[in-house]
């Protein structure tokens, strides 16, 4: 295929991972990947395979599905089990388990639910049928919060008035910062998230290599991204100079998308404070709706439970969300908790870092043993 | 470290666990039935084999290959027998209908058994207020489709239903083959060594009728692949006595298929990422909307497990038929580890290519 075959080139892949072998010289590198695609990616086409043992990839927060909180879920089921309501979401969210089941359930069991693959979708199915409350589940980073603004606007241009939106949209910064903050880890660099900052930009992401002198480089999704994202990390590394670079040149602009920021600060402000799964509560790192559109904010317009609910205490997304643990160390790994039955989100989204392990890495595990075997030997 | 190596031991065997538990016993913990349970996948398999293929075990239905193997009393003679609802939606795609894909989907599964499919039944499911007009031009269409795969529609049945309590038309096809020979093919027959050869180029069906739903706007040339396998698989059977396995890739698409055969065979399936024939527009579409065309469902797509030795004859006698030109070999049967299939990709890397689990896109078919 055009434009994407040539970014998972085998022998180009092999040759840069060859140079990240001489550069780093075996010395051990922990960088983390924030965002759920690269997870995705990395996982997908094998890359940690090709590349030495002494580079270690944390699976970093990145996956909107993942640290979504069970409590929102729980206000997202209820909203749809609302007579009269036709709740749409994206598909990852349907089998996402609240504190009683997921949104698939809710649906078998005869609510209104439909999964779409845009928020206009979402208008559009709202226009076509007056009777009904509309919602549309927002979710996602910076990357889909620009398609959820522009579908408020066009709401309101067109005076919907049986449309809202329950928005769950999230903001990397703050996290970034709280796991930089957290004594858990010790991490050597990011691979920064190539989706979001075409929408922020780079100067947001200033603070990580001025304040916490670690280096950042803006990555995009194909293999060969990832592959040269790691190689300019470790190149700051060699020449010691610790700055913020963008990889993803083809797509990120250092200033960002500048309609995108405007249409969403138009119709959404900073939440003082949001719960993350396994992270708890982090400042300003969520939007809400701005007043001016509170009609079609589905949290004034449904009763909500609004509660919040305790993970189950066997599962451990929080220290894999962290990279504290791998997701193999989690006590129900496998065993209770499986992309079948998922009991911690990181196991529904195939972004999540235990999916992803569950589908994609098991062979890599079993070489994973074969080594430490040796070293037990 | 050595707490470390523990933890991950612990961890690989619950997996193995996990995955024993998969092949042999189904759990069903489910209280209703989801969409899930119809994906083809591994809640379809739960379900199957948790419970309706449990109450009605019996040594034919015990094998759950495409056709029951039927013997004849006092005779040499087999009969293939095997039935499929189809409820895709929408009802017209591009390249096919739903009453074509009914016809050609059973004669395709009496076909992968290694019988030659000879008469099919059908059963209609009309819902009040559905065009007689649409109704006719389904109905001519699986004429069409009967007489080019050389089979007799030979039995049916007609019911319509209240507004809503079905969408349109839904079709139950049966058929039954004969065995020529002795020949026996079987998901339990893949051997370490043997190739596993594609018929063509995978996920078009699954594409075409996901882009013809009303929600995407795209715009392709993608036409589903619906076809009669028969003759293709005939060429195939009489060039090469060796043979082993041959399923059609239907929902779940090759990776379910592929997974079916590693578990009831106890080998590994290694498929080289590379060689894997996809249309470009379908990879694309895949792309965009986050799809693996493994998983994507096919209508005229089969998979064959063949001995190493007769591959390339295999692959020959397929691609000199018109229906199989882009035919060709796309991994290699492993001993182990068992039950599980992978790929290698193009990067170099491995990894794991499990069933489905949720269906990205129900009725399919």
């Amino acid at each position: 295929m055009k434009y994407v075959d040539e970014f998972r080139n085998g022998n180009l892949a092999r040759r840069m991972a060859t140079e990240i072998t001489n550069i780093s010289k075996g010395q051990k590198f922990k960088f983390m990947e924030v965002c759920g695609g690269h997870t995705h990616t990395i996982f997908k086409h094998g890359i940690e395979d090709i590349l030495p043992e002494n580079i270690e990839l944390i699976h970093g927060p990145g996956c909107p599905v993942c640290v979504l909180p069970m409590g929102r879920i729980d206000d997202a089921i209820a909203i749809a089990k609302t007579e009269g309501t036709i709740f749409t979401t994206f598909g990852d969210m349907m089998r996402v388990p609240g504190s009683q089941g997921s949104l698939l359930d809710v649906k078998a069991a005869g609510a209104d639910v439909r999964f779409i693959y845009s928020p206009l979708d979402a208008l559009k199915i709202a226009r076509q049928n007056p009777k009904k409350e509309v919602v549309f589940f927002a979710i996602g980073f910076e990357t889909t919060a620009p398609s959820t603004a522009v579908t408020l606007l066009q709401a309101k241009n067109e005076d919907i008035q049986n449309f809202s939106v329950f928005c769950n949209h999230v903001t990397i910064i703050p996290t970034i910062k709280a796991i930089l903050d957290s004594p858990d880890l010790r991490l050597d660099g990011f691979i920064g998230p190539g989706h979001v900052s075409m929408v922020i930009g780079l100067r947001t992401y200033q603070f990580i290599a001025r304040d916490y002198q670690k280096p950042v480089v803006i990555s995009g999704f194909e293999p060969l991204d990832i592959i040269q994202s790691i190689l300019m990390l470790l190149k700051q590394y060699q020449t010691g100079k610790v700055v913020v670079e963008n990889q993803y040149k083809r797509v990120v602009r250092p200033e960002g998308n500048l309609k995108s920021l405007e249409v969403m600060t138009q119709t959404m402000e900073l939440r003082p404070y949001f719960e993350w799964r396994g992270l708890g509560f982090i400042t300003h790192s969520a939007l809400k709706i701005r007043s001016d559109f509170a009609q079609w904010d589905a949290e004034e317009r449904f009763e909500v439970p609004g509660l919040q609910v305790a993970d189950p205490k066997a599962c451990q997304c929080g220290e894999v969300l962290k990279g504290v643990i791998k997701p193999w160390e989690c006590k129900v790994f496998g065993t209770a908790c499986t992309p079948e039955t998922p009991i911690g989100s990181c196991m529904v989204s195939p972004e999540g870092a235990c999916a992803a392990y569950f589908n994609y890495g098991r062979l890599s595990m079993a070489s994973h043993r074969r080594d430490l075997l040796a070293t037990v030997k | 470290m050595t707490e470390k190596f523990q933890t991950l031991d612990k961890a690989l065997e619950n997996l193995e666990k996990s995955r024993q538990a998969r092949k042999g016993k189904f759990y069903l913990k489910d209280k209703t039935i989801t969409l899930s349970h119809g994906s083809g996948g591994t809640a379809s398999h739960n379900l199957i084999g948790g419970m309706i293929g449990k109450i009605f075990s019996n040594p034919i239905l015990d094998k759950m290959d495409d056709s029951a193997i039927l013997p004849i009393n006092g005779s040499d003679t087999r009969l293939a027998f095997t039935t499929d609802s189809y409820v895709v939606s929408p009802i017209f795609f591009p390249g096919g209908n739903i009453g074509e894909i009914a016809v050609n989907g059973t004669v395709n599964d009496l076909a992968v058994s290694g019988a030659d499919p000879l008469w099919i039944s059908v059963g209609l499911i009309l819902e009040e207020g559905f065009s007689i007009a649409e109704l006719k031009k389904i109905i001519e269409s699986m004429q069409a489709a009967a007489e080019k795969a050389g089979v007799h529609i030979v039995t049916g049945d007609t019911k319509v239903v209240h507004r809503g309590s079905a969408d349109k038309i839904f079709i139950n096809t049966a058929g039954i083959g004969i065995f020529q020979d002795q020949i026996s093919l079987s998901s339990l027959n893949a051997e370490p060594g043997d190739k596993v050869l594609l018929s063509g180029p995978i996920g078009d069906h699954g594409i075409a009728v996901m882009l013809a739903r009303e929600a995407l706007d795209f715009e392709t040339d993608i036409q589903s692949d619906t076809a009669p396998l028969n003759g293709l698989i005939h060429a195939l059977l009489d060039a090469t006595k060796a043979v082993h396995c041959l399923k059609d890739a239907t929902r779940g698409g090759v990776a379910t298929v592929l997974n079916e055969i590693a578990l009831n065979s106890n080998v590994a399936i290694a498929i080289e990422e590379g060689s894997v024939p996809i249309r470009p527009e379908v990879n694309g579409a895949c792309e965009i909307l986050g799809l693996d065309p493994l998983t994507i469902a096919n209508e005229g797509r089969f998979i064959a497990i063949v001995a190493s030795e007769d591959a390339e004859t295999a692959v020959r006698a397929l691609q000199n038929h018109p229906q199989g030109s882009e035919a060709c070999i796309i991994g290699e049967v492993l001993e182990e580890p068992e039950g599980m299939v992978f790929l290698r990709t193009a990067l170099g890397g491995h990894r794991v290519l499990d069933m489905l689990v949720g269906d990205p896109l129900p009725r399919i078919c």
